[in-house]
């Protein structure tokens, strides 16, 4: 008995609705954030993440409704990420019901950012979300940089060393994110994946490349992680959260069921 | 008459979670989120929430006139519930922050989890975040309709510790295992978040709605 490795699927959300698709439902809207959080909550999700790609200032406040209405239905934590740059937008999110929020490319703008969030609103409630890319070539040994504008801007900076710091500055967890993974169904990265859950003392969440149970799997017996985080796999339905977690039980992983 | 339960507000952050649940499963009660020490004086149950670091925590708690209308709903009889820090502000003192004097309504110490491993030699991860089993050291009505190891919420570093073993009324496993529930007559304190906890935190709150001790 301990500790349960955690699953956490990840809504997409654009003006308050999912997009990304779910099954029977077209790409572009893929329905109602809340009614997706429901759904997995009662499969047995144990957290859900809501990443708010929603480009407008008009948009913001549709979010924060969205969050809101969630709050007042869903009762497993809720993570809400995309467009965290103040601490005026980590309250708003809080008071709005969400109990952590997800900082990632205005951490790499100023990391202090990271350590004012935590002295304010405590290391429980800072995820710092990790978006590594291998800039490394065959011959030589592994190195990773993070990368920003959805993988295409690189930043120079090791992404090992900024895990280090972020948790140094109060971060409570790390989101990774393997861009050369994110959307391939190919599996996690294992290697970053494991370099930095070693390298750091807070929980680390897998994300990026999830397509089958095992990759699951690997990511926690493989790579370390304390938990992963998938979109597509649950939005098509291809499996449900409840079948996951079964898989992972069967391959000796400690699960909430 | 309609019963009010008043939900801490001292100004540290999501503290409207716990009162988003309570009215979830409230019967007939009127949940009150206050800043108003008189409301928690004449409330009929207090929830006590707490997030962020027990310096801020007890700063903003005192500055509100809370510590005092804490400690007399504890010693009123008035049911009260302490969730995470407002568990941990109910202990004597916290080593967090460089050492906190706390509430003193249970005579335990809050201590950091340091560095600990696994029963397979993994180093624990600090904060303890996720779902962890809590075992009923003994018979509560608070337990009413919730299995034994059943799973809980829990993000926390610090734990409570020294508590006496007739005050524990469930213990969890982390390195060690900690006090993850304690009792005292009318005052029922949990580490983890039963408003994150579906189903089994939202049977506690109901259970907490229904306790009359």
């Amino acid at each position: 008995m301990g500790l349960a490795k955690r699953i956490i699927p990840c809504l997409d959300v654009d003006k308050g609705r999912v997009v990304k698709g779910v099954k029977f439902e077209s790409i572009r809207d893929a329905g109602d954030p809340v009614e997706v959080a429901k759904r997995y909550n009662d499969e047995g999700a144990d957290e859900i993440t809501f990443l708010d790609i929603t480009a407008s200032h008009e948009g913001r406040d549709t979010t924060l409704h969205t969050v809101e209405r969630m709050a007042s239905q869903v009762f497993i934590p809720l993570t809400v990420g995309g467009g965290v740059r103040t601490l005026q937008d980590i309250r708003n999110l809080l008071n709005a019901g969400a109990d952590k929020v997800s900082i990632n490319s205005a951490a790499v703008h100023n990391p202090e950012f990271v350590r004012e969030a935590a002295d304010r609103f405590g290391s429980q409630c800072i995820v710092v979300a990790i978006d590594a890319k291998k800039v490394s070539a065959e011959s030589e040994s592994n190195r990773w940089e993070i990368f920003t504008h959805g993988g295409r801007k690189p930043t120079g900076i090791d992404a090992i060393a900024w895990a280090r710091q972020m948790t140094e500055y109060g971060a409570g967890e790390i989101l990774l994110t393997s861009m050369d993974k994110d959307g391939t169904k190919d599996g996690f990265d294992i290697a970053v994946t494991r370099a930095i859950s070693d390298a750091v003392t807070v929980p680390v969440i897998a994300s990026g490349g999830v397509g089958t149970l095992q990759h699951m799997v690997n990511g926690v017996l493989q790579g370390g992680a304390d938990a992963v985080l998938a979109a597509s796999i649950f939005h098509f339905a291809e499996y449900t959260i409840r079948e996951a977690k079964e898989y992972m039980v069967a391959a000796g992983i400690e699960m909430r069921l | 008459m309609t019963e009010i339960v008043a939900v801490l507000d001292y100004g540290m952050g999501n503290l409207h979670s716990a009162a988003k649940a309570l009215e979830k499963v409230a019967d007939g009660q009127k949940i009150v989120v206050t800043s108003d020490p008189q409301v928690v004086a004449t409330a009929d149950r207090v929830v006590f929430p707490g997030v962020g670091a027990i310096r801020d925590c007890m700063r903003e708690l005192a500055s509100r006139g809370f510590d005092q209308a804490v400690r007399e709903a504890a010693s009123r009889g008035t049911p009260l519930l302490g969730i995470c820090v407002g568990m941990q502000a109910l202990m004597s003192h916290s080593e967090e922050n460089g050492g906190i004097e706390c509430l003193g309504v249970f005579p335990g110490n809050v201590v950091h989890f340091g560095e600990r491993h696994s029963e397979f030699g993994d180093r624990l991860k600090v904060p303890h975040m996720g779902w962890n089993q809590v075992r009923q050291c003994q018979p509560h009505p608070m337990w009413a309709g919730i299995p034994d190891f059943s799973r809980f919420y829990f993000v926390h570093s610090y734990h409570v510790s020294g508590v006496p073993e007739n005050q524990q009324a469930g213990t969890c496993e982390y390195g060690l295992e900690f006090p993850a529930a304690v009792c005292r007559g009318n005052v029922f304190a949990v580490q983890f978040h039963p408003e994150k906890s579906a189903p089994h935190g939202l049977t506690l709150l109901e259970n907490f709605l229904r306790w009359a001790p």
